[in-house]
């Protein structure tokens, strides 16, 4: 059977020159950082790394190509989350309209 | 560059006073949604701010002065070296940095071989000890090209490995991270632990340059 | 699960998705399997991800090992020294005796 080589798994592709840059991280994606460490902590046991991982895999290629490091990892996060009921999609939503009207984004 | 824009001052000095949620005005949908997910979570009581913010200082703590601590130890003390070599988180707990379970396996640089570290499937890397990893480290163009060509991307970083030597690489695919023991510079004798820690460049301990 | 393979033995890393039909999280990159190389050390027993990645509890433990496969036998026409080789983390229902 030929299978369809999934889009993390890039070993062997040829993407061109390496982009030599260290990058660096706001505070949003330091957060995001801190959450993982958080749910994944044996304190609240709610992530593991390979569910992490599952998550982005699952994203879609659009989006895994589109969004940075730690957008990925919030997705991911987001995802596993409501999947395991700890918050639902509603929640999310509503969350995310409040945060847009205080920062004076179009809904 | 991800450096769109700089600041002119920074939040350092009223660092003490700041609240602990301080205000991310941050305005892509990615960040509104890392926003929201986490205030989220702390309305529900899965963790709370002052917990997200503790996470942060700790970040801060996370750097790559910790392997070149590591590495330099061994370079003028043989007993940690082979310690190193042989249980690489171990000999991290010992100079007291923790990897919370994480096996470490640390590779010698030599005459015959150059080592070099890479995770074609996602972004493995020992932030303990290394800090964040690199933007350039979990691009495609990387994780890509090193398994297949890894002479011409360390060409890339700079750094040419002659024919005689063996190019090793290394694909953190699994529950192993991995760090590298760069060659000890020649001019590097009689020097104290400290500078020689100075010697040792991140990349070095990637094994994308040698020092 | 028992280690069945010692650092020196000849493994090849089988394709379980083209093979067995598994789908999901999966950590053996799609570059080695088919290839053969050598156990380089065994690294442990370790939760299989299979499972964990999706709640699981990951039992039973896949013993884990490094293989160690030489740059050409992995990809052909490759352009480094002809002993360079690349090493990767492979659980052990992902072997067989090569």
């Amino acid at each position: 059977m030929k299978i369809d080589k999934a889009y993390h798994d890039v070993g062997g592709d040829d993407f061109g020159p390496v982009p030599i840059d260290d990058g660096s991280y706001q505070l949003w994606e330091r957060r995001v950082d801190a959450m993982m460490r958080l749910l994944s902590s044996p304190a609240v046991g709610l992530m593991r790394v390979d569910e992490l991982r599952r998550g982005i895999e699952t994203l879609g290629e659009a989006t895994y190509n589109a969004e940075p490091y730690y957008g990925k990892w919030a997705r991911s996060l987001a995802k596993i989350m409501i999947e395991k009921g700890v918050l639902s999609q509603a929640d999310l939503d509503a969350k995310i309209a409040e945060l847009r009207a205080e920062r004076g984004l179009t809904p | 560059m991800s450096h769109a824009h700089s600041h002119d001052h920074h939040h350092d000095h009223d660092h003490d006073h700041a609240p602990i949620e301080a205000e991310d005005t941050s305005s892509s949908d990615t960040a509104i949604l890392a926003d929201a997910l986490r205030m989220v979570l702390i309305e529900k009581g899965i963790f709370t701010a002052a917990e997200v913010q503790d996470q942060l200082t700790l970040m801060e703590g996370r750097s790559d002065r910790n392997g070149a601590a590591m590495i330099a130890r061994a370079w003028v003390d043989a007993d940690y070296r082979d310690a190193l070599l042989a249980d690489g988180a171990a000999a991290a707990q010992a100079l007291g940095y923790d990897t919370k379970g994480t096996p470490l396996i640390v590779l010698e640089n030599t005459a015959k071989v150059h080592n070099v570290v890479v995770c074609t499937l996602c972004s493995c890397y020992p932030v303990t000890l290394l800090g964040p990893s690199p933007e350039w480290y979990k691009s495609k163009a990387y994780r890509g090209r090193v398994v297949r060509d890894p002479r011409s991307v360390l060409r890339e970083f700079g750094t040419e490995i002659g024919p005689d030597r063996e190019v090793r690489v290394h694909d953190s695919t699994a529950d192993m991270r991995y760090m590298i023991m760069p060659k000890r510079p020649k001019d590097s004798a009689g020097m104290t632990e400290e500078a020689l820690a100075g010697l040792i460049t991140r990349n070095g301990l990637i094994g994308v340059a040698e020092l | 699960m028992q280690a069945i393979f010692g650092p020196g033995d000849r493994v090849q890393v089988m394709d379980l998705e083209a093979e067995q039909g598994l789908t999901g999280h999966m950590r053996a990159p799609v570059y080695c399997r088919g290839k053969t190389g050598e156990i380089e050390r065994f690294c442990g027993a370790f939760g299989n991800p299979e499972t964990l990645a999706y709640g699981g509890d990951g039992t039973p433990a896949q013993p884990l090992y490094r293989v160690r496969f030489k740059q050409a036998d992995v990809w052909p026409g490759y352009a480094g020294a002809a002993n360079d080789c690349i090493e990767i983390e492979v659980y052990q229902h992902w072997l067989k005796a090569g």
